[in-house]
């Protein structure tokens, strides 16, 4: 598909921290934090102006998904801007809770675990052509999955055998399955829900619940660009070679927990090769596929560029070639540094500390955000475009639609409900149309719902 | 609270959350570093054990 929907799902983890001593439940804590976006749509589930979802997620994570997204930058834009919506709500949330006699700090991590080891996620959406056979699909992408991590994995410190390591991956050790319909009771790397949102005689949604979130607007420009190519391959129907792998759960985990990247995944051919041989033949397989087809946006250069330099740092494990981009990276700089420093383990609490509050999203107080604030992460944005996601849809895809409809309804003070598809008008005659096309960027019968907004009822 | 959205943050307040990016230059350097390091231990809440052990949720999906 030369133009693709995107879209990214993202789950944050929440603590409370009180100065007196009064900690609140987590559930407390998420129902102050959304408070005023009860107040503003009447639910803890809406759509904001710039076409986004923001929703309060089993077990208490606040969660943001972007609207639908048709460029790289852009969608990197849209789920940056997830991060200011949520500040704000923090900000204010801390205030009342203030005006209620509650002196503390409200944290969120964009990460994927807690301290217990309960996991939460960063989904990704890819809208892909119907005609694309599922399994073959997921045969082929499955083994670039499993070794993705060595890209983009946000870097983790877990206890292996008594000793703690750091690993690539928060979200390796949860992952249960290469391929089912669960979320949560079994993880699978490939969800199929099979939620379109669009017409579904021509395309399917591709949910991908494998990645870690990331921190570094460079790092998640290679998660969802080198995704978005190897999708390309594969919807070209150009054959490549079988690297079905024989077990993905048991590679996910050992390729996450070695750290050197030469871990043997076992295919289902009998070859075993290491995750780095895996990784380097699919770069080939997409270099040759460019070459032959054209970069279709102005990224993929810069894409391929990066994770070529992640494949040659981790084989000669000469991490300062990337570690002002990607997440494991930067991190594993920041705690090694630190560690030896400070003469610590990396199982001392102070280290943990630091593993968490990488993720941090508040800009003085995150590691992440003090170390971009220093020049030692790179970005890929200017901050005026996360500022401008904040307030309004992409401008290329059905997003403006609804943010159009909502704003409307809300001018008119007009009741009104929408999902992904849908913008219903809920007064007078009323009336619901549904967008099935993701790529529209007007729709002339929701232009009549406004004008019947608009009118006395 | 404005109909508009629910953000508190007046038009006028609106800044981009990002700040400027700062090259240090003594970056690399063992003053640099240690410069770092104490930056991080300033932010960081103090007591790293209760910190961590508190931030416990229900999973997700």
């Amino acid at each position: 598909m030369d133009r693709r929907i995107f879209g990214l799902e993202t789950e944050f983890g929440l603590n409370y921290v009180p100065s007196d001593g009064r900690r609140l439940t987590p559930e407390d804590a998420a129902r102050h934090l959304f408070r005023p976006v009860v107040a503003w749509g009447r639910s803890s589930n809406v759509f904001l102006n710039n076409g986004s979802r923001l929703y309060l997620d089993v077990g208490s994570h606040p969660e943001y998904a972007t609207a639908e997204c048709d460029q790289l930058l852009q969608l990197i834009a849209h789920d940056r801007a997830g991060e200011t919506v949520m500040l704000d709500l923090v900000e204010q949330a801390e205030e009342q809770l203030l005006e209620e006699g509650h002196e503390g700090r409200l944290f969120l991590f964009k990460n994927n675990v807690d301290s217990a080891g309960n996991s939460y996620g960063c989904h990704e959406n890819y809208l892909i052509p119907r005609k694309v056979e599922f399994k073959r699909l997921a045969d082929m992408l499955i083994p670039f999955l499993v070794t993705r991590q060595l890209l983009c994995g946000a870097g983790h410190l877990v206890q292996i055998e008594d000793e703690t390591k750091f690993v690539f991956s928060q979200r390796a050790d949860h992952m249960w399955e290469g391929v089912s319909s669960a979320t949560t009771r079994s993880r699978p790397i490939i969800n199929t829900r099979d939620e379109p949102h669009a017409d579904a005689q021509y395309h399917r949604r591709l949910h991908v619940i494998v990645g870690d979130s990331s921190m570094s607007e460079t790092t998640q420009l290679l998660k969802i660009g080198a995704t978005d190519l190897v999708l390309r391959l594969i919807e070209s129907g150009e054959i490549y070679h079988d690297l079905r792998l024989e077990n993905p759960i048991r590679s996910i985990r050992s390729i996450s927990h070695a750290f050197t990247g030469q871990t043997v995944v076992r295919l289902m051919s009998g070859d075993e090769p290491t995750a780095l041989q895996l990784q380097w033949k699919i770069l080939e397989l997409v270099k040759g596929f460019v070459a032959r087809h054209g970069a279709h946006h102005d990224q993929v250069e810069r894409v391929l560029e990066l994770w070529e330099r992640v494949l040659v740092a981790v084989e000669s494990q000469n991490f300062s070639l990337i570690d002002q981009d990607i997440d494991w990276a930067i991190k594993h700089k920041l705690i090694t540094g630190y560690a030896a420093k400070n003469n610590l383990g990396l199982d001392s609490h102070r280290i943990a500390q630091l593993n968490l509050t990488y993720h941090d999203i508040d800009p003085t107080r995150g590691l992440f955000h003090l170390l971009r604030r220093r020049g030692l992460a790179s970005s890929v944005l200017d901050p005026q475009a996360i500022a401008d996601a904040v307030e309004n849809p992409p401008a290329t895809t059905r997003a403006a639609i609804r943010s159009k409809f909502i704003r409307a309804a809300r001018e008119t003070g007009r009741r009104y409900s929408t999902d992904w598809v849908h913008m219903k008008y809920e007064e007078g005659e009323g009336g619901v149309v549904l967008c099935k096309d993701p790529f529209a960027t007007t729709n002339s019968a929701v232009d009549e719902l406004i004008e019947m907004m608009r009118r006395p009822v | 609270m404005t109909q508009e959205n629910f953000s508190a943050r007046r038009e006028n307040q609106a800044q981009p959350v990002e700040t400027e990016q700062v090259q240090v230059n003594t970056t690399g350097t063992s003053a640099g570093v240690d410069d770092l390091l104490d930056e991080i231990d300033s932010v960081l809440e103090s007591n790293a054990e209760e910190f961590v052990r508190g931030f416990i949720q229900k999973g997700g999906q």
